[in-house]
């Protein structure tokens, strides 16, 4: 299906409430600034929570820059029109994890979404009433940085099904905080739930110089995030080293859907699988940073268990 | 976006005025058009009062990226401090990122109030020739956000350009750089819209070395060239990362796809240059003051002296 064919579809709106009525959980991902790692704390969420064995979709709201798609490796893939509404792109054969964004309805990588806000409210509102998640225990909504049409919009139409709230993420960096405190301040405005804050780029992993060079490798400092959670006394989720190995990771995730010219993107052993990308996940030094979170997210969420 | 045609959406209903008519969105002819709304909100064509303020301006540069903190706002105020160690140059930034303004803090001059005059409102001078516009000096408290949807952004950009006392006669201003928030939306349009008169020399792109910021620049440029906006070049910000202990380079942000210029390659588009990651970078910035001049023998200082010479080897500085 195409751009066009997508706003133009009209056919089966149902209203928010009755779509997301399978879903279990509603959790917004939301940063002031932009470039802190929205997208690469909610595609890590995301990886973190199927691996907890969670059903879990990913709604990717950022229309002018979307990310998630090659996050996920599922770059090129198409979104396809059935009876019930508009089938989310699954991961996986076992439709554990399920993802909706603007960069499966775009004709080819390069072509910009010139929109101001009125068609992206529009192109929101279908991805919230048209798309078929089916049974999931966790709805992640992948938002842009700021306070602007994308997150008013997305909280209007969720406002009577009410979401479960709000993960704010943030870099160590003063620049950044003061960009979350204004993001907080939203989500008082509007009462939305802070669920929690996490702290990325907190630090650096690194296989070789960790250990020795703990003071000179912080490259934007440390621990602001968690001292702002005291004092605004929101729950502190954790704190998310740099890990050059994860930016690749999530840069090199085997495209499955795309085309020849980009198979030199393709991981070495060539695996394109999605038990592959999980296997390589658990890999990764963040992984056992993530499921912490998601222990703490989870129980926070409304009743807690699922 | 040059004939009026060429800008009537496919949908649009027939006898359509246009969407830069003064009637778009209540004409006639408009009632059930799916762009009605679209049309009826949309700040309509140049502004004929003040238009002849920024024409006096000579340098209009844009500082663009798809995604968001791949360092517009730091590349924006070190770029300005370049400028204006030059006496002889007056230059003045527009931070046009209505939700997340950075450039306050990142220049040091963070209570700073925004003055009104008979000829308009005074931007914050923070040198005799370096003066600066941003939501920030207008907010109650730093924390406060600015929740507003997109024709409310556009007005406030529109009084930056109309109502801010940019010059003196006798001294117009050499470099206006525009700061943006990240994306292809609302406040891009309106600058580009409110510009056309008085014509934009270029945009300046920033990215990371990474595929997914890249993949966002591929979405900017074709923004430019729909728009018709030059493109003076690319500048890879964070592209590694060099200890300053140890002298280890390390990359972060991964060229996973060869990185800016490859991008640069494929595009025909000029690279200025790469800017590695430096701590101390993040931390001028913290403090707001010139990463330039307090460091003056690191290799991101180097990198950005190159680009400027870069930069100025495409537009002539005076």
């Amino acid at each position: 299906m195409s751009l066009n064919e997508g706003i133009h579809s009209q056919k089966q709106h149902m209203d928010v409430g009755q779509r997301l009525r399978t879903i279990k959980h509603v959790v917004l991902i939301l940063s002031g600034k932009g470039g802190v790692g929205k997208s690469s704390v909610t595609a890590q969420l995301a990886l973190s929570l199927v691996q907890a064995n969670f059903k879990v979709g990913v709604l990717d709201i950022d229309l002018c820059g979307p990310s998630i798609p090659r996050m996920l490796g599922l770059d090129g893939k198409k979104i396809h029109q059935a009876s019930a509404g508009w089938v989310p792109v699954f991961a996986d054969e076992e439709q554990r994890l399920a993802c909706m964004s603007i960069g499966f309805l775009l004709p080819d990588k390069n072509s910009s979404v010139v929109w101001r806000g009125p068609k992206k409210n529009a192109m929101i509102k279908q991805f919230l009433t048209d798309v078929y998640w089916g049974e999931l225990d966790f709805l992640l909504i992948d938002t842009p940085p700021g306070t602007s049409d994308e997150h008013l919009s997305v909280l209007e139409y969720l406002q009577e099904w009410s979401p479960d709230g709000a993960v704010l993420v943030t870099t160590p960096q003063g620049v950044s905080l003061s960009d979350v405190r204004k993001e907080y301040n939203f989500c008082m405005k509007v009462g939305l739930n802070v669920l929690g804050i996490i702290e990325n780029m907190s630090g650096f992993q690194s296989n070789f110089v960790a250990s020795i060079l703990q003071e000179c490798t912080n490259v934007f400092s440390t621990g602001g995030g968690e001292a702002m959670a005291k004092e605004f006394n929101i729950n502190f989720l954790g704190k998310v080293p740099i890990d050059p190995s994860l930016t690749l990771f999530l840069d090199q995730a085997p495209q499955s859907g795309s085309s020849e010219k980009d198979s030199n993107n393709k991981s070495p052993d060539g695996q394109g699988s999605f038990e592959d990308m999980i296997r390589r996940y658990q890999e990764c030094k963040l992984s056992s940073i993530f499921s912490d979170i998601i222990g703490k997210l989870t129980s926070s969420t409304s009743n807690g268990s699922v | 976006m040059s004939t009026k045609e060429s800008n009537v959406p496919k949908d649009a209903n027939e006898h359509c005025p246009g969407p830069e008519s003064e009637s778009a969105g209540k004409d006639d002819a408009c009632a059930g058009c799916p762009n009605q709304q679209i049309c009826a909100t949309t700040a309509k064509g140049p502004d004929p009062e003040r238009t002849e303020v920024l024409v006096g301006i000579k340098h209009k540069i844009l500082i663009l990226s798809g995604k968001g903190g791949v360092g517009k706002s730091t590349f924006t105020s070190q770029f300005a401090f370049a400028l204006s160690s030059d006496e002889d140059l007056e230059v003045g930034v527009v931070d046009v990122d209505i939700c997340g303004p950075s450039i306050p803090k990142i220049m040091g001059c963070e209570n700073e109030q925004i003055h009104t005059s008979g000829k308009g409102w005074t931007p914050v001078y923070i040198q005799d020739n370096l003066s600066v516009m941003s939501i920030g000096f207008m907010l109650p408290s730093n924390d406060d956000a600015v929740i507003w949807r997109g024709p409310k952004k556009n007005g406030l950009i529109k009084q930056f350009l109309k109502d801010v006392d940019w010059c003196d006669e006798s001294r117009p201003l050499d470099f206006l750089l525009f700061d943006t928030p990240p994306g292809t939306s609302d406040e891009h349009l309106s600058i580009v819209q409110f510009l056309r008169e008085s014509q934009i020399t270029g945009a300046v792109l920033i990215t990371t070395p990474q595929e997914v910021a890249l993949q966002d620049v591929r979405k900017e440029i074709d923004f430019c060239r729909k728009a018709k906006i030059p493109i003076l070049g690319v500048v890879e910000n964070m592209a590694g990362f060099v200890c300053p202990n140890c002298h280890g380079e390390s990359k972060i942000f991964y060229p996973t796809t060869g990185g800016a210029k490859s991008l640069c390659d494929e595009l025909g588009i000029p690279l200025l240059g790469s800017i590695p990651l430096d701590p101390s970078i993040g931390k001028a910035c913290d403090f707001g003051s010139s990463f330039v001049d307090t460091n003056p023998d690191s290799p991101a200082t180097k990198a950005y002296q190159s680009i400027i010479k870069n930069i100025f080897s495409i537009i002539d500085p005076k």
